[in-house]
């Protein structure tokens, strides 16, 4: 596996320019546009992932109002793990209701500049694209009640100005599952 | 105490960070139930060669005499991290430990 350097909080956000699962190109928002930008890689079939995923709706939902974007990201090689091809993000995107798109990897370039390690790993971003925040979105994959309080944490600390009161956490998850 | 001991296996990949959860469960279930929690077989699943000869679906996976602590159905053999439902509805990287628990009690009744 060949990585980049990991995305250090306080660095400028790596770029991101792919297509959703209907084509559409979604990248980060320019500089001053958003007051704070959520990227997520995720996946599929990871249990991590679908643990997490109702809990990072509902922070989407919750902080829409508020002008922050989430982008949600698949990277995993889809000729070995079928259940992440295109196709099969299209079928969950159309049986679920996502508040943000799903961006398709398929080169794996984003992930590999972006170091991402695991499904999910998250990356809060300000609004000036530096890098606030990285991690998990809460302490237990298992507990709702958690409810993305590291997430939300450092989302309120963004949109206040002020420093988060995590930078990082461990992500924990699935491996992304690169080419071979 | 056991009417007879099972061969109890877990079969892991590195990629998933469940497997030192699952050992530690499947342990416990082990000893409450009376049987040599030493016994246990534990077998990394390290190539695709090795996923599809083992018809390893996902890590970690538990067999009792051969059976899957909560039974295949349809997933892909591949090195992944399995997704389990719990009892309660919610999804998890390990299984519902009343399964466990009931295929090592199965297993040492003879099966069923």
């Amino acid at each position: 596996m060949s990585q980049a350097e990991a995305t250090k909080v306080g660095q400028l956000a790596p770029e991101l320019d792919l297509p959703d699962t209907t084509g559409t190109i979604h990248t980060l928002p320019l500089p001053g546009e958003a007051p704070a930008t959520v990227v997520v890689w995720t996946c599929n079939h990871c249990p991590y992932a679908l643990g997490w995923h109702d809990r990072i709706v509902q922070v989407a939902r919750d902080y829409e109002g508020r002008g922050v974007r989430f982008l949600a990201v698949n990277s995993n090689d889809a000729e070995r793990y079928p259940n992440d091809s295109l196709d099969a993000m299209r079928e969950r995107i159309k049986a679920e209701s996502w508040p943000f798109p799903y961006l398709h990897d398929e080169s794996q370039d984003a992930a590999r500049a972006w170091a991402a390690q695991v499904t999910p790993h998250i990356y809060v971003l300000d609004a000036d694209l530096r890098v606030r925040y990285e991690g998990a979105a809460d302490a237990d994959h298992m507990e709702p009640a958690q409810n993305a309080g590291w997430l939300r944490g450092a989302l309120d600390a963004v949109l206040a100005g002020e420093e988060p009161p995590r930078t990082a956490t461990e992500p924990v998850g699935c491996s992304i599952k690169w080419k071979q | 105490m056991a009417d007879r001991m099972p061969r109890v296996e877990l079969l892991w990949w590195e990629g998933c960070p469940s497997t030192d959860d699952a050992l530690a469960m499947l342990r416990e279930e082990m000893a409450a139930a009376g049987l040599d929690a030493e016994s246990l077989r534990v077998r990394e699943v390290s190539t695709d060669a090795d996923a599809e000869r083992e018809e390893f679906v996902g890590s970690p996976t538990i067999r009792v005499d051969g059976r899957d602590v909560q039974p295949v159905q349809g997933e892909p053999i591949g090195l992944s991290c399995r997704v389990y439902l719990l009892a309660d509805g919610r999804i998890s990287p390990l299984p519902d430990r009343g399964e466990v628990r009931q295929t090592l009690r199965d297993a040492m009744r003879g099966g069923d």
